[in-house]
């Protein structure tokens, strides 16, 4: 591809980028204007690079269901069980060894995360042939399958966080690698792959089209069933990344860890240009997004505003987004 | 076709067969079940979770879908308490008269959002729920109103039940049935109710044909947040206390028995029957877990189990009908 | 001609940058059908628009019974008498056929609650006066859609109509279904109701109508009773030319291996025991009734109904059709009935629609070539000549008849062997048609494809089939060698089936 770039034809075609951008800048600004001494300090920004992450890597999982005019519900009870199974099994199943090396307490977290990675996969899966063979709803078949994940983590846990994780795991959470923070770095591993294989793979291609129009894919000889499988699984394995991420950060892991983010993940997905409908959506959309509401959240955090308001303001800033990218559409 | 094979057909029949069969089940495991307490119990546990479902089934019938009444129903309830006690008020017609007004107020504004800018209404309702718990949390406050500080008034009227053979049959159970036989002649029986089926059946027909759509969204809307705000304060009366973070985690129990009872979440479909029947078979196996002696923390297990295999069952059933 | 019922003199109706209408005369007297004529995006649906108050018109007057009528209304127009019925019918699937009547009068009545006995009431009425007898209890979503296209009729006839506009009727009707609507019609016509009839399929406009409107580029072009007219006249009328037809002649080998053999293939109760062969360079034609199982033939064939029982055999070789991938893997291509809903990625590009079955072919290792898509984009936009400069525009954009262009020069991206259309010009312009015929007969002679053309429309199979094989009740029960047949040939068939 060697066009040249070519910036009026690239915001005409993706206005909602530009958008995103300037809404980014107007936080940006305004929040460096109200909190100047706080808000652009270095650590402010090193921490947000290191929750942000998390629920960007779920805002992801909630878009590649999207695409396809899906929606999973369950991407918090995965990332929970993933981490609540990956606890049980660094306390009860393989206790650390004390005498093992440095060598032996990476195999062991290694493989705490293959497993939780294989049970998102597997979660995900389920979903997937859930949608694709029951052709239950995704709506539905990911509410019931949210509620049996979560409803094995509390099985599971009996209510109380599972604490006691290795100190290697808490690094994917809490480490820095280079002087960055490890889950940014992982996170930025996660777009760059996703956005490769959205816009550069016949398998994204075959996800937008599918998304378009499900009865058309099938006229046309997509393989959408197994298509919208791998992207169920796909969407499962990173709620399992992210459940990874989220208990190595707090050393914890617990069966309603994190239940804001479900709404925070769409309202990520709608603000980053992404169709609930299906058919269209960006991992750079996606990205602007999160980080857009991760400077406003801290802004409003300096400003001693409580959480639930800030719950508030999200809440009203996705109707906002819904409400301007309506009448943009109506010009 | 005889009456025989219609009455087959009807998914509230499956679905009354369903109950029969468990109860008999649970009465052979624990005898216990039988109780006239234990089933007055069983008919009170279902009203908050009813007529929340009535609501969710009136907007399911247009075509929507509502996650944001548990919010509602929280906020009605928690503001009504506080001005109770506020002005230090002793009846409960007018606070149940201003819990679902508060409920209407929020639902007209999901229509407002959902008509005038064609979003969609998961999305919209997902951002109200927010935006109203956010508020109460945020600016009311957090702390629970525990049973020594609730109105009495308010208490009374919860408790107030019926003797039925020694046993105690609450007077909610009447409320429930009440409401929702009302909610079923709307449906049914009104130009109105009828509209909703209409516009959830196909939103531009209704239009054309002369319905005045925007008055259907703010009906079923405004309705489903009315009935949210009743529900609401009903619960903190038969409970007796009022808690802010109340309803967390409804929304999933009242989709999936309101979808148990038959409706359809691409609208036109649904009936107050099956509702009933749905949050029937809901609560029944919620709380049998314990008579059976299975371990609580079970509970979410077995109620997404159950959400998954009834709507396999109706896509399974869809696809042979129009096979 | 008795007193117009309606009359526009002199209207213009512009949009921006072009005059859907352009000083058009029109009238409609009582008890007289009428058709509008004319290819898509000639004024017909805005006439429709106008007269039934939806649109309001720039220049010239609209005249109801002789009196000029200002900023009609759509209310208005309906208590002028005047209704229309939709393509899509507007009916609610979940309420039934009573309900479905009544709705419409209790609502401009104003009510407020309803009654069953009422409804029922007014149900029954409605389908007296069509003397026709439908199951007033049942829900519409359980019905035909000739039963549906019937309550439609019923319940805009409810009121006091004077004029009934029917859009496209007979679309989703076949042979019998379409005969009992135009006996309804007539009968209609002969309670003094005037009756505007849109059709794209000119035997049908020749067989039911008084007068004959045909419109071109915003502009009545011809006008006058139905006697004058016949199908050469109208089609030079709408399109402005005169379009050859030449039948197609097929010159292969007979004896040769049929590209496609089926042989006692059977789909449940649908499709049954059918056997027929396909060669290579001919154009087979397929029609029947709706539910005949044509439909279910080609779907089978298409992998789509994996339950089928009987053999398939693709140029000697048996096939197993488990789903759509493998058929298009066999080589075997369909282009659906419905364009929009089975067809078209609407919202997508046209690029992305047209290598929407070959994405393989635009992959380098496991990534997609930007370049790649563009230049099959390109190349399938100059062979099947569709109307377009820019492939990256969507392809919602575009004429039907290019939409219809873009699915075929899709399917010929994945090098088939057997080229299934399904209703391959529904919907589609005169000019447009001619357009596609040429390629698909190009196809055949050239590439030597085997083609096989399900069609309502007779001289569509006529003049583009070397033979036509007719069903009923799911079994072939004519092999027709359309050089010996006239259309009133296949269409007195048709109707011996039932």
């Amino acid at each position: 591809m060697n066009k040249p770039f070519d910036l009026s034809r690239f915001v005409n075609r993706d206005n909602n980028i530009l958008q995103l951008i300037l809404i980014t800048v107007a936080i940006f600004a305004m929040m460096s204007w109200l909190e100047p001494t706080k808000f652009l300090r270095y650590y402010n920004f090193e921490s947000i690079s290191f929750i942000f992450p998390e629920l960007g890597i779920v805002a992801i999982a909630m878009m590649l269901a999207m695409l396809t005019g899906g929606i999973d519900l369950s991407v918090i009870g995965i990332a929970n069980l993933a981490g609540i199974l990956a606890g049980v099994f660094f306390t009860k199943l393989f206790p650390g060894d004390p005498a093992a090396g440095m060598a032996g307490e990476i195999a062991r977290v290694a493989a705490g995360v293959m497993l939780a990675l294989g049970v998102g996969l597997v979660a995900g899966a389920l979903n997937g042939l859930l949608i694709t063979r029951a052709k239950i709803t995704p709506i539905l078949a990911t509410l019931g399958t949210g509620q049996v994940f979560t409803g094995l983590c509390m099985v599971l846990t009996g209510g109380p966080a599972i604490v006691g994780f290795p100190a290697y795991w808490g690094l994917i959470g809490n480490g820095k690698l280079f002087g960055i923070a490890v889950p940014l770095l992982i996170f930025v591993a996660v777009a760059m792959v996703i956005a490769v294989m959205l816009t550069r793979t016949s398998f994204g291609l075959n996800l937008f089209l599918i998304g378009t129009n499900p009865r058309a894919a099938v006229f046309a000889g997509l393989k959408s069933d197994r298509m919208v499988l791998y992207s169920y699984m796909m969407s499962g394995t990173l709620a399992a990344l992210a459940g990874i991420i989220l208990s190595g950060r707090t050393n914890a892991a617990k069966s309603d860890y994190g239940t804001s983010y479900l709404l925070q993940a769409v309202l990520i997905c709608v603000l980053g240009g992404t169709n609930p409908a299906g058919g269209r959506g960006t991992v750079l959309g996606i990205s602007i997004a999160v980080i857009a509401l991760m400077l406003l959240a801290s802004g409003f955090q300096m400003m001693r505003f409580s959480n639930h308001l800030i719950d508030f303001i999200w809440g009203g800033f996705l109707l906002l987004v819904m409400v301007l990218n309506a009448f943009r559409n109506r010009a | 076709m005889n009456l025989f094979a219609k009455l087959m057909r009807r998914s509230e029949t499956a679905v009354f067969l369903i109950v029969v069969a468990i109860m008999i089940v649970i009465g052979a495991i624990n005898p216990a079940f039988w109780q006239a307490d234990n089933l007055f119990n069983l008919l009170r546990a279902n009203v908050v979770i009813g007529i929340m479902a009535l609501s969710v089934l009136i907007v399911m019938v247009s075509g929507g879908i509502d996650v944001s009444f548990p919010a509602f129903a929280a906020a009605a309830m928690y503001l009504t308490v506080l001005a109770m006690n506020a002005y230090g008020y002793e009846g409960v017609v007018l606070p149940f008269i201003g819990a679902t007004l508060i409920g209407l107020i929020c639902g007209l504004a999901n229509a407002f959002f959902i008509h005038t800018f064609r979003m969609i209404p998961l999305i919209v309702t997902l951002g109200s729920a927010s935006v109203v718990r956010g508020l109460l949390l945020g600016l009311v406050g957090t702390s629970i109103v525990n049973i020594d500080r609730m109105p009495p008034a308010l208490i009374a009227f919860g408790r107030s039940s019926l003797d039925v053979g020694g046993a105690k049959l609450s007077v909610m159970v009447f409320v429930y049935l009440g409401l929702a036989v009302l909610v079923g002649l709307l449906l049914t029986r009104t130009m109105t109710g009828r509209s909703i089926f209409a516009y959830g059946d196909d939103a531009e027909s209704a239009k054309r044909v002369g319905f005045n759509t925007r008055r259907t969204v703010y009906v079923a809307y405004g309705l489903a947040g009315a009935l949210a705000g009743f529900a609401g304060l009903l619960h903190a009366s038969m409970i007796w206390l009022a808690n802010p973070r109340d309803f967390v985690g409804y929304e999933l129990d009242v989709i999936a028995a309101v979808v148990l009872g038959g409706a359809s979440i691409f609208g036109g479909r649904g009936s107050v029957l099956g509702t009933l029947l749905g949050v029937f078979l809901l609560v029944l196996i919620k709380n049998s877990l314990i008579i059976m002696r299975i371990d609580n923390t079970w509970q979410g297990v077995v109620i997404g189990c159950v959400i998954v295999i009834a709507t396999a069952l109706t896509a399974w059933r869809d696809r042979k009908t129009l096979a | 001609m008795a007193e117009p019922l309606i009359e526009l003199r002199g209207v213009t109706k512009r949009f921006p940058g072009m005059k859907a209408l352009d000083g058009v005369d029109f009238a409609i007297a009582p008890a007289e059908i009428l058709c509008l004529a004319g290819e898509n995006g000639s004024g017909k649906s805005t006439l429709i628009k106008i007269v039934s108050g939806v649109y309001d018109f720039d220049e010239g007057t609209l005249l109801i019974d002789g009196m000029p009528v200002a900023g009609l209304s759509p209310r208005a127009a309906i208590a002028a008498g005047i209704q229309v019925i939709y393509q899509d019918f507007s009916l609610f699937p979940s309420l039934t056929v009573a309900e479905n009547l009544a709705m419409g009068r209790l609502l401009s009545e104003g009510r407020r609650f309803i009654a069953p006995a009422e409804c029922r009431r007014l149900g029954t009425e409605a389908l007296a006066r069509l003397d026709v007898n439908i199951d007033l209890g049942a829900r519409v979503g359980e019905l035909s859609t000739a039963d549906r296209q019937i309550v439609a009729i019923a319940r805009a006839l409810m009121s006091q109509t004077r004029l009934l506009i029917m859009d496209e009727p007979t679309t989703a009707l076949t042979g019998r279904e379409v005969d009992r609507l135009f006996a309804l019609v007539r009968e209609i016509r002969a309670k003094g109701i005037a009756v505007l009839f849109v059709s794209h399929k000119m035997r049908e406009m020749l067989e039911i109508s008084d007068r004959i409107c045909v419109f071109r580029n915003g502009q009545k072009v011809e006008e006058g009773p139905t006697a004058d007219f016949t199908e050469a006249r109208i089609t030079r009328a709408m399109t402005g030319q005169d379009l050859g037809h030449e039948r197609y002649a097929w010159a292969g080998d007979a004896s040769a291996e049929p590209r496609l053999r089926v042989q006692g293939l059977s789909v449940g109760e649908l499709v049954r025991d059918v056997s027929l062969e396909l060669r290579a360079g001919e154009i087979v034609g397929l029609s029947g009734l709706l539910g005949s199982g044509r439909t279910e033939l080609a779907l089978a064939l298409f992998g789509m109904e994996p339950d089928y029982r009987g053999t398939i055999l693709l140029d000697g070789k048996p096939l197993a059709l488990a789903s759509v991938p493998e058929a298009v893997e066999a080589g075997i291509a369909y282009v659906p009935e419905d364009r929009l809903s089975e067809g078209l990625f609407m919202s997508q590009s046209i690029a992305r629609n047209v290598v929407a079955s070959a994405i393989d072919r635009a992959t380098r290792g496991p990534f997609l070539s930007d370049d790649a898509v563009t230049a099959l984009a390109e190349r399938t936009v100059t062979d099947m000549r569709i109307a377009t400069t820019d492939v990256e525009k969507q392809v919602g954009k575009l004429s039907g008849g290019n939409q219809q262009r873009v699915i075929i020069g899709r399917w010929l991206l994945t090098g088939p062997r057997v080229l299934i259309l399904n209703g391959p010009t529904v919907g589609v312009d005169v000019g447009s048609k001619a357009e596609i015929h040429r390629r698909i007969r190009e196809l055949a002679v050239k590439d030597g494809l085997a083609v096989l053309m399900i069609s309502d429309d007779v001289p569509e199979l006529l003049h583009n089939c070397n033979r036509i094989l007719l069903m009923h009740r799911g079994a072939i029960v004519d092999d027709l060698d359309p050089r010996d047949l006239q259309e009133d040939d296949i269409h007195t068939r048709l109707k011996t089936l039932r």
